[in-house]
């Protein structure tokens, strides 16, 4: 007993020194979050309270993330990925489980929200919600209204219906280029289940989309943001955030284009981006206490006032500007909320088919 | 060429023998240098990619199995290397969907280097012809635009081409045309991306070929009675045929394979090889398929370029 004793002792000498000796050096995050996704001043915030450096990266896909995460050794040590792409990668092992005793701040935690994330990452055991939002429409308000004689866009059926979306083909459409936004969109419009894995269902909603494919300029994931913004089109689906961003560049340039974006009332899907942090990673320690802070209801609703994003921390709400917390479009009356679905990850033999139909409604292949 | 050389070798000494044996060996040395830069970042990369496209995907880190190491020792090695197969490359051919993104990337690709062609050779014909003075501006003006990011040149073509564009405008504001011309989305703005992007590699090879010509050649066609464009077909095209085949070269190999003009430029009906590869790589987080392509797309640019080769170096000793 007396040896197993000392044993302890002195490990935890040993332990306490070797901490001590890691307090002593510089103590570094490396955070990998989308690009303009955080008001920076948090960051400086962050490490001028807690010692601990902030190296800061971003990227602009899920699928670039993906791939450093699967290749391993990515030096990260949080990361922001969306919740259908989290779930994959929790199934791939590229995740460690939070501890949650270092994470006090999680009671703040919206339970509307982790409801639904607790669906692609089970008991919410590997990752926080960062932000949220919704796969919608938005608009140009003006071209619109002179294309369709109204500025009420409320339903998906001004895109699914061939003949509304004929008067909108000149004035620009853009799509998302993301088959796991769009094809349970066509689906939900069908009346389906937006879920829906069975190749009749999908075969049903590429015949949907394949209807409108004439009168659609182009797929893309981001170049909407501008063209929005400078008026090249009238129509875009897109993520809530970035239509937000289009309409605030375009208010910025002052060149009389207005942007609107509509949550469509048959529903829509929600998307939820995740901090988790790598089985591998380098610094587990800090980046506890960096998803830690960021639950703080203060800073988390800096970054939502900045960033223009609902987030899924309850308690901040009190803090988030009002016109945002109040606006619709970002923070959906509970109505509203209720008709919006999330979408689990496909198995690779379903996505597989859904890229396939994808491609030919894309490309006509 | 052999005669500089026949002329220059009775001036040199006959140097001792160690002074032999070290310009021996540091020839050899600056030889090895390239094989060992394509032995490092070619033959080993393509061999990994090549082993990926036998494996089978799944859903683990990384993405496919089996991973061979030596960390089972020998037999589990041996164990994951019988697991190897062409399963990948049969699915290939079992969609016509990989056929046709080859097919079109290659006439894309043919399309584009002759339009560069004939844009680039006035354009060297002209820098050759120049006074040996303003060669050097000259050249530096067709290096000039590689000082600014390629991405941002192509995002600058959206301007110019959207329908709201710069040339639209213009177009418009001339009285030329009343509709603005639609030209952004379309293959029509793939093919000025790819010519404006690749014109200095088409330009550079031209120019050399060009400018280390004889031009008392053409004189003496033109002194004999030869008219100046039958002058130009006859003897200044054929000299400068090693530079069409290394401009063409520069020009199409990449353009096979390019990604960001068709994306950016391209509507999305565009398929090309590029697009099909990053699909199967990011979207279906499909690395064997993905590696199959790439290799397949490896074999189609380097077996006719190969065989190309071959017949130049034959012409060459016949020609001797």
């Amino acid at each position: 007993m007396i040896r197993k004793a000392l044993w302890l002792s002195a490990t935890s000498v040993f332990l306490t020194l070797f901490t001590a000796g890691g307090h002593a050096e510089d103590r570094v995050v490396n955070v990998y979050n989308w690009s303009d996704y955080i008001d920076s001043s948090i960051i400086d915030d962050f490490t001028k309270k807690t010692g601990i450096k902030v190296v800061y990266d971003t990227f602009d896909s899920n699928e670039i993330l993906e791939t450093k995460l699967l290749a391993g050794g990515s030096g990260y040590d949080v990361v922001v990925p969306s919740a259908n792409f989290l779930a994959r990668q929790i199934q791939a092992g590229v995740f460690q489980k939070l501890d949650k005793s270092k994470l006090p701040n999680i009671s703040n935690m919206w339970d509307v929200i982790s409801e639904r994330t607790a669906k692609y990452d089970p008991g919410n055991e590997y990752s926080v919600n960062y932000m949220w939002g919704t796969v919608g429409l938005g608009y140009n308000v003006k071209k619109v209204t002179a294309a369709l004689g109204t500025d009420k866009i409320d339903s998906w059926d001004v895109f699914f219906n061939p003949d509304k979306l004929a008067k909108l083909k000149d004035c620009g459409v853009y799509v998302l280029d993301s088959p796991a936004d769009i094809i349970p969109a066509a689906l939900k419009y069908l009346g389906l289940d937006p879920n829906s894995t069975s190749p009749d269902d999908i075969a049903k909603a590429e015949e949907a989309l394949l209807k409108v494919r004439p009168y659609i300029r182009k797929f893309h994931s981001s170049e909407y943001i501008n063209a929005l913004a400078n008026g090249d089109i009238c129509l875009a689906i897109g993520w809530s955030g970035d239509v937000f961003q289009a309409r605030n560049r375009a208010e910025e340039a002052k060149q009389g284009v207005e942007i609107g974006y509509s949550v469509p009332k048959e529903g829509a899907q929600m998307w939820f981006d995740q901090m988790a942090i790598p089985a591998d990673a380098p610094h587990v320690a800090e980046a506890l206490e960096f998803i830690n802070y960021m639950m703080t209801p203060e800073v988390i609703a800096k970054s939502s006032n900045y960033v223009l994003y609902a987030n899924g921390n309850k308690a901040s709400q009190q803090f988030v500007d009002k016109a945002i917390l109040e606006d619709t479009s970002v923070y959906p009356d509970e109505e509203t909320i209720k008709k919006l679905y999330t979408v689990k990850p496909y198995d690779p033999k379903t996505q597989r088919v859904i890229t396939r139909t994808w491609t030919k409604i894309v490309t006509g292949q | 060429m052999t005669d500089i050389a026949a002329t220059a070798a009775p001036s040199t000494q006959t140097p001792t023998l160690p002074a032999r044996l070290a310009k021996g060996f540091v020839n050899r040395l600056v030889i090895i240098i390239p094989y060992l830069w394509l032995l490092f970042f070619f033959l080993i990369p393509f061999i990994i990619v090549f082993k990926i496209s036998l494996s089978q995907t799944a859903i683990s880190m990384p993405p496919y199995t089996p991973v061979l190491d030596f960390s089972d020792g020998i037999s589990g090695f041996l164990a994951g290397f019988r697991e190897l197969n062409f399963d990948n490359y049969t699915w290939l051919t079992q969609d016509a969907l990989y056929f046709n993104a080859y097919v079109t990337s290659l006439i894309i690709a043919g399309i584009s280097t002759m339009l560069t062609l004939i844009v680039g050779y006035p354009i060297a014909y002209g820098m050759a012809r120049a006074p040996a003075t303003i060669r050097p501006t000259l050249l530096m003006l067709v290096i000039l635009p590689f000082w600014t990011s390629f991405l941002i040149r192509v995002y600058a073509w959206i301007g110019i081409l959207k329908p709201e564009g710069l040339l639209n405008q213009l177009l418009m504001s001339l009285h030329i045309i009343s509709q603005p011309l639609v030209i952004l989305n379309t293959y029509t703005a793939i093919f000025i991306g790819i010519v404006y992007s690749y014109l200095p590699f088409m330009v550079l090879p031209l120019y050399s070929s060009l400018e280390k010509m004889d031009y008392s050649l053409v004189e003496a066609a033109e002194d004999l009675g030869c008219p100046p464009i039958g002058a130009f077909w006859k003897i200044t095209f054929p000299l400068s045929l090693p530079g069409v085949v290394a401009g063409c070269l520069l020009v199409f190999i990449p353009a096979v394979g390019e990604f960001v003009i068709p994306d950016l430029l391209g509507g999305s009906q565009t398929l090309m090889i590029g697009k099909t590869l990053w699909n199967e790589f990011f979207s279906n987080r499909d690395w064997p398929v993905s590696s199959a392509v790439a290799v397949i797309l490896l074999l189609v640019l380097t077996i006719p370029i190969m065989f190309f080769q071959q017949a130049q170096a034959k012409a060459q000793e016949q020609g001797r």
